[in-house]
């Protein structure tokens, strides 16, 4: 409704799945998954790119989906939290988050999985100063992460 | 009437750690919270925010946004319902003047105070509609803090505010109330002190920080219905709030429960479902969400207060206190009702000190109304206790522990408004704190130039009891439905579902929780005061009882024998006479249907009180002397929890305290321009902790179990937040030789510190 309202197209991957759909070009990466695509398992925390609940992984790299535009998907393949756990089961991240009461409110919990999974991908084995460097771009106001830290250097070992 | 039980010290599911029952939803991003709510026919509500800080309203102009394509509805003040000066059964907070926060009348009193709404088509639509609207303001001059607000000449923020000061009706002022505990002859104790300490401490204001904002979604049905989803840490509360503001009976409204992203005490107020229901009963019953943004969850939300502690003790040569004396003075924000009553409570919570006099007063500045964050008023005037004690044991060079042992609140103590305790658990985490790795592991000194010191500190919230309702509901597969009222922000739906399982002798996996809407369970209390656990988890364990007291009766229909002559025990109902009458829940369950009616129970409860928690600190840090940057290098909480249900929940309550609390000490505060308002709304500028900022925050959990829950548990996650800004300052100063008695204790200000020398 908006005017002058320019619309996408845009062919994308999101969790192996192919999706093509228009959207407005103002739009982001986290309002095309959320009220596009209908996957609001990515969270909004902030719009500007500093709490990391809408994280997602976009062709292997983490990403911060409130500040990418959802034309940007264009060609790319996003996995989100939605695409971790498999037929097979949770994923060991998701397994070690419950065992170790890594989350208590939940809200950044996606956000810190993708993430967590996005260093454990490439780094199987990361130091705790590692697990903390590369997740201090997620915020955490529950936990004092702790037992998120715990929970990442769990399904490390388990690796 | 307060029950004492008999406290067990071993339980088969209490103090266990299973997976929580929410968990798989939170993990896999199922869980559905505020904002992920999809209706049919959905539209989009926006607010239109205050440019200014303090200013008249002349004129309001909506005419554009109304014409603006896709735009349904537009509200302004007028819109609401008075709502007189009634107030809602949620008292945890003053509503009266919410009216007027939720939406400004005539004059705007913060920056981010909503002026007008609108709903369109979508969020984009909605917010350039807001942009349409025109404000003529007549600026007025800003009050930025309690000093201020109390100066001769302070512009006055609410005309028709009547302060009440020590019962005086007073016109024309800032000040809301300055009330007085007192007993004991002060004057006379501070005669016998050998040693007086008197000191004042200044803190800005900070925000709970939760990650989710607030949202709000409404539908106005044609028949005055109204249905609410709304992120918040009590369906209830949003409910007859929302009821009052818009004209409506609370039972015509039906708020839904959804997942909350983290609350600490600012989800306990209602900021955006009036204006949601309003704009879709204008748009002919459209459902409207409205999602904040961060900038207006910092400059029109939560705050805890800032302001002003002072405190006065003094000591004898052999370590007693005389006498003590507090005035407090805290920011209420734009309406009265900051956290003050409870600072006042809690100041001297620690200690048992023969006479003192404490004054508080609820100040009204231009900035956001405060709101309550985890242990509300206390961790400020914990800040002011804990760095004069420091004070009096370093001037003294007694042991901060034995000083603090040989005046510690224990039962029977009379708190500071004059409450007397009953059994709690300071003298024992004091001792657990002289025992621990950390108080008896030596400092260290770093190699790298910095400085390091060590700080303790102590803490202390009464905790909180009201209102809760608990339904159980057995299955043929001997698996129990439960129903319970309170919102889940951290693990709850597990601490009250292991309460029952412990009466029924199931496992806490059998109980399967649920949290309906407000139609669906008996009114329970807001989430808040560390009163869930506790509250409702009581109304489960008296559920559960009544459970089992049926099925008894069940059990003896079933074998045709006295009631009298089964016992019930782990989860087995036997006969005392006949061994080979036994039955397990499981087994009994299939076999129901012939013995009568399906089996469901209900427990509503309203606790007198909570447990008194008290948390004892530790801390070490480094300061770097170059630029002042401080690193907290280690840290352990021990805390006397009552019974922890959930040992790693009681811990992750511990643990987020505690670095909810670091920020504050260190970085966290609303930075004020000279204009009046906040220069850092975003999680940029506002800058709490990150996990590169912290080591592992160790816990320690005393346990002695609270003589009024048939568990002995206290409520575990506000007292937390208490010690951290003290023990950080004390780290400080052991680390400098300098104290620094205003929050945040920035860089900046540990810098000039040193170079004072």
């Amino acid at each position: 409704m908006t005017t002058n309202t320019t619309n996408i197209h845009i062919r994308t991957k999101i969790n192996g799945q192919s999706y093509e759909f228009l959207a407005p070009s103002y739009m982001s990466l986290l309002d095309a998954l959320r009220e596009i695509v209908g996957l609001t398992g990515t969270k909004e925390g902030c719009l500007d790119g500093n709490c990391g609940a809408c994280t997602v992984n976009m062709d292997g790299r983490i990403v911060d989906s409130c500040l990418v535009l959802a034309a940007e998907m264009n060609g790319s393949e996003i996995e989100t939290i939605e695409g971790m756990a498999t037929s097979d089961g949770l994923h060991p991240l998701q397994k070690t988050f419950l065992e170790e009461a890594a989350l208590q409110c939940g809200i950044c919990t996606p956000g810190f999985l993708v993430a967590a999974k996005g260093l454990l991908d490439n780094e199987p084995k990361p130091t705790e100063r590692r697990i903390r460097h590369w997740l201090a771009g997620n915020l955490c106001r529950c936990t004092g992460y702790d037992k998120i830290v715990k929970a990442v250097q769990k399904a490390a070992s388990d690796n | 009437m307060v029950q004492v039980f008999e406290n067990k010290t071993s339980y088969n599911v209490v103090g266990t750690r299973p997976i929580r029952h929410d968990g798989i939803d939170k993990v896999t991003g199922r869980a559905i919270y505020g904002a992920d709510v999809k209706v049919p026919g959905l539209i989009w509500g926006e607010v239109l925010r205050s440019t200014e800080v303090h200013a008249r309203i002349k004129s309001i102009d909506t005419s554009a946004a109304k014409k603006m394509p896709g735009v349904f509805a537009v509200m302004v003040h007028q819109d609401l319902a008075d709502p007189g000066t009634e107030t809602t059964r949620n008292g945890l907070q003053d509503v009266d003047r919410e009216f007027f926060n939720i939406m400004a009348k005539d004059k705007v009193l913060y920056k981010g105070h909503v002026i007008a709404a609108v709903a369109a088509i979508d969020r984009n639509t909605a917010q350039e509609a807001t942009r349409l609207i025109k404000v003529e303001y007549e600026r007025l001059e800003p009050v930025r803090n309690v000093d201020e607000a109390t100066s001769p000449n302070a512009p006055i923020l609410i005309e028709d505010l009547i302060g009440d000061h020590l019962g005086e009706n007073v016109a024309n002022t800032n000040i809301a109330t300055h009330f007085r505990h007192e007993f004991g002859d002060v004057e006379g104790g501070f005669k016998l002190a050998d040693l007086i300490v008197d000191r004042e401490v200044s803190l800005e204001m900070v925000h709970q920080g939760y990650i989710e904002p607030h949202n709000a979604t409404v539908i106005w049905h044609e028949d005055d219905k109204l249905t609410v989803w709304s992120s918040t840490q009590g369906s209830f509360g949003v409910r007859d709030q929302t009821a009052k503001f818009v004209g409506v009976s609370p039972s015509q409204i039906r708020v839904n429960y959804s997942e909350i992203g983290g609350g600490f005490g600012g989800k306990t107020k209602v900021y955006l479902s009036p204006i949601a229901a309003i704009l879709s009963k204008k748009s002919g019953g459209k459902p409207v969400k409205i999602v904040m943004d961060r900038p207006s969850v910092f400059q029109a939300t939560g705050p805890a207060p800032g302001g002003k502690v002072k405190v006065k003790m003094g000591v004898t040569n052999n370590g007693k206190i005389t006498a003590a004396e507090a005035t407090i003075r805290y920011e209420a924000g734009a309406y009265p009702g900051s956290a003050v009553n409870a600072g006042a409570i809690c100041i001297f919570g620690c200690y048992n000190i023969p006479a003192s006099r404490i004054d508080g007063f609820d100040i009204v500045v231009n900035k956001p109304k405060s709101a309550a964050y985890r242990a509300p008023g206390s961790p400020q005037a914990a800040f002011a206790i804990e760095t004069v004690v420091d004070e009096i044991c370093e001037n003294k060079g007694w042991d901060k522990i034995q000083f603090r042992l040989d005046n510690a609140a224990k039962k029977g103590t009379r708190r500071g408004d004059g409450v007397l305790l009953e059994k709690v658990g300071f003298e024992e985490s004091l001792d657990a704190t002289r025992n621990s790795s950390h108080w008896n592991s030596p400092l260290g000194k770093p190699d790298n130039g910095k400085l390091r010191g060590r700080g303790l500190a102590c803490g202390y919230w009464m905790n909180g009891g009201g209102p809760s309702t608990c339904d159980l509901m057995l299955s043929d597969d001997g698996t129990v439905m439960m129903n319970e009222g309170s919102a889940d922000i951290g693990g709850t739906r597990a601490s009250i579902a292991m309460q029952a399982a412990e009466v029924l002798g199931l496992a806490a996996e059998d109980i399967k929780p649920s949290i309906p809407d407000t139609d669906s369970i008996g009114f329970t209390g807001t989430t808040g005061g560390s009163r869930t656990t506790f509250a409702t988890g009581y109304a489960a364990y008296l559920a559960a009882q009544s459970m089992v007291k049926e099925l008894k009766t069940r059990a003896s229909i079933l074998w045709e024998i006295d009631e009298t002559d089964i016992e019930f025990s782990n989860g087995v109902f036997r006969s005392t006479k006949e061994s080979e009458l036994k039955l397990s829940i499981k087994e009994l369950a299939e076999k129901l249907g012939v013995t009568g009616a399906p089996v469901s129970t209900t427990s509503s409860v309203n606790m007198a009180a909570g447990g008194n928690g008290y948390a004892v600190h530790i801390c070490d840090l480094e300061i770097d002397p170059e630029t002042g940057k401080t690193d907290v290098v280690r840290y352990t909480a021990i805390q006397d929890v009552g019974t922890a249900i959930h040992p790693s929940y009681a811990e992750g309550q511990i643990q987020g305290g505690v670095v909810q609390g670091i920020g504050w000490a260190l970085n966290e505060e609303y930075f004020i321009n000279d204009d009046g308002s906040m220069a850092n709304y975003s999680f940029l500028d506002y800058r709490m902790p990150t996990s590169l900022d912290l080591p592992m925050i160790e816990t320690i959990m005393v346990e002695v179990p609270n003589p009024n829950h048939p568990y002995g548990v206290r409520g575990v996650g506000e007292v937390p937040l208490c010690p951290p800004i003290a023990a950080v300052g004390n780290a400080i100063n052991d680390a400098i030789g300098k104290r620094i008695y205003e929050q945040p204790i920035k860089p900046g200000r540990i810098l000039d510190a040193i170079s004072k020398d």
